[in-house]
């Protein structure tokens, strides 16, 4: 019914297409739909990636051509905006990558250990409650910030952290980040119970069960949350807004806002390189993770 | 002989319980902590909070529904709210068409089917970060690459970002960029549905439009529904675009004001903890409304096979 393209299939068959027509249709049918489906399939990915090629290329044009040239073609290289930006401000923009590095890595360790600890305990231990915990820690994973923000800030400048990565770091290593360990939980279930069973015959406890049986298993699970803590920490602009406002302590969304505030006379060019610098290792990290990503997203649905 | 393994099993059972009560708090310990001190302390104190007058420099005063009061006068506030329901109500359903639509293209076999996905997939790691925020900025200005685009369609560009009419759009075009997803939790569902129903539906002469219509859709209800609850709950705490496209003003006209940024300019631009608070409590409720409304209207659409 739905191969119109092709022309040799009789319109007023009165029963249904023959065998060998069916055939030839969808054998002529499909190439041509399938080139069609292609050209939508590129089409629409270019349109939705040209801004950011655009960028990449915009980056390495002089400031006065940046918004006269729409196209991709670049003509002389110019590196200056990348100089520039760089030193735009008391700090090299090298402080700001180096600064963000460190809460990166905090969040990653602090989420690897909390996370899988819990999830090993929800997964594979009986305690009292289990139920009503479990389900309150599916509930957190949906709490937005924006509810504890204002009492944690409080909390945190009481303890004198404010200004310091202690507020972006210690939440995670006490596994606030509770779609993760929902995200460990779901894998271990799939890893086979008779393993620990053997390894508790052999004397071990829960403890050895956890660091010599489930952790080495779960490498794939642990891969995907550190993948994914690594995009939305770098990423990440509410609390980092919130916590640091000393600028040595800026981080590289931090910088970038700063670039872009300076209402007047915006230096557009360096502005666009830092920006091309600071999606650099979200694009690494896609190249390289993408299968953890992939299958993180597919299974338990993250952003 | 089963009766008694089993009785041996579960005294085993019972004895191992007590010890893996301890085993697992301490497991727990770190998550119990968080739970206590980070999350549910800071939110039952900031719903005392939110009956307060709090500046942050001097202690709390109670103030009783006066917040709340406050509120229904607050016209900014029913600004945001207008302007929050609206990138929510156009954006997500946007995001989700396309991305159910691509999923579908895709899943029919299209060689590259590993490129595409990719592809359509970047910008959504992209789209939360300030770089892209700034690129938005730029692309929609009054000379920006949307324009040039425009102008080759002969079509008179204007300073989408600068006009109140229009810089929501930009914010809702930036969010239906990240569609891709949602579009990989399509594909995985999709991947769900068992090969032999389409060939039941085609045996029996159903085209593909029917076959779409009467397989696809109805078995692909539960990941619709699961995506759109998602989509709904991440799209009411935007805040990052609004605050770089605006430069955190929510401006023009506060035309961009999301929620999120009105509770910071609240919060963290005038001090005003207290109402801070019970802004952050509102939004609580109102995701929680949108939420439940969803899980109730889902017994009418979503239908689940088992």
């Amino acid at each position: 019914m739905t191969d119109t393209v092709a022309p040799t299939a009789p319109t007023a068959a009165p029963s249904r297409p023959d065998p060998a027509d069916r055939r030839r249709a969808r054998g002529s049918g499909p190439s041509i739909r399938s080139i069609l489906k292609h050209a939508v399939l590129i089409l629409c990915a270019l349109v939705m990636l040209y801004p950011v090629l655009w960028m990449v290329v915009s980056s390495l044009r002089p400031n006065d051509v940046i918004f006269r040239d729409p196209s991709l073609l670049l003509n002389d290289l110019e590196t200056g905006n990348y100089a520039e930006g760089w030193n735009a401000f008391a700090d090299p923009f090298s402080v700001y990558l180096v600064n963000s590095s460190i809460v990166v890595l905090g969040a990653i360790i602090g989420n690897l250990i909390s996370c899988s600890m819990a999830a090993y305990a929800f997964a594979r231990l009986e305690f009292s409650g289990k139920r009503w915990w479990f389900a309150i820690m599916l509930l957190t994973i949906m709490l937005p910030i924006h509810v504890i923000i204002v009492p944690q800030y409080v909390l945190f400048s009481q303890l004198g952290w404010v200004n310091t990565f202690l507020p972006l770091i210690v939440p995670k290593l006490l596994a606030t980040d509770a779609f993760f360990v929902f995200l460990m939980v779901q894998f271990i279930r799939g890893i086979p119970i008779e393993l620990d069973e053997a390894a508790r015959i052999d004397g071990a406890g829960h403890p050895r069960i956890f660091a010599q049986v489930i952790l080495p298993l779960m490498v794939p699970a642990l891969a995907t949350t550190a993948i994914f803590t690594f995009i939305w920490t770098w990423n990440d602009f509410f609390s980092q807004l919130i916590y640091l406002t000393d600028p040595d302590l800026y981080t590289v969304p931090l910088a970038l806002r700063a670039f872009v505030d300076a209402q007047a006379g915006t230096n557009w060019g360096a502005a666009l390189a830092m920006s091309v610098v600071s999606l650099v290792p979200i694009f690494l990290v896609f190249l390289f993770g993408q299968r953890f990503l992939l299958r993180g997203i597919a299974t338990t649905g993250g952003k | 002989m089963s009766a008694t393994t089993e009785l041996r099993h579960l005294g085993k059972h019972g004895s191992t319980a007590k010890r893996q009560n301890k085993t697992a708090f301490l497991f727990l310990l770190p998550w119990f902590l968080g739970l206590f001190v980070i999350t549910l302390g800071p939110m039952l104190a900031s719903l005392i909070l939110s009956f307060t007058d709090y500046n942050l420099l001097q202690p709390a005063e109670f103030s009783g529904l006066e917040n709340f009061s406050r509120m229904l006068g607050d016209e900014r506030l029913h600004r945001s709210l207008g302007v929050t329901f609206t990138y929510v109500l156009v954006s997500v359903p946007a995001q989700l068409s396309l991305a159910l639509a691509l999923a579908i293209v895709l899943d029919r076999g299209v060689r590259g089917l590993a490129f595409y996905r990719s592809m359509f997939y970047l910008p959504s790691l992209l789209g939360a970060s300030v770089a892209i925020a700034v690129l938005w900025r730029m692309v929609f200005g009054a000379d920006g690459l949307f324009n040039d685009g425009l102008g080759l369609l002969g079509i008179e560009g204007r300073g989408w970002i600068s006009e109140p009419e229009t810089a929501l759009g930009t914010l809702i075009t930036l969010n239906v960029w990240t569609f891709g997803s949602p579009m990989v939790i399509f594909l995985a569902g999709l991947r769900q549905i068992p090969a032999m129903y389409y060939e039941a539906a085609s045996a029996d002469g159903a085209s593909r439009w029917r076959q779409f219509l009467s397989v696809t859709l109805p078995l692909l209800t539960p990941i619709i529904f699961f995506n759109l609850v998602l989509q709904i709950i991440h799209a009411f705490q935007s805040f990052t675009q609004a605050f770089i496209v605006s430069g955190g003003t929510g401006g023009p006209a506060d035309s961009t004001l999301f929620y999120t940024l009105y509770l910071y300019q609240r919060g963290f631009g005038n001090f005003d903890m207290g109402y801070a608070s019970a802004l952050a409590w509102l939004l609580l409720l109102v995701i929680g409304a949108f939420t439940a409304i969803n899980f109730w209207a889902s017994k009418y659409w979503v239908f689940y096979n088992d």
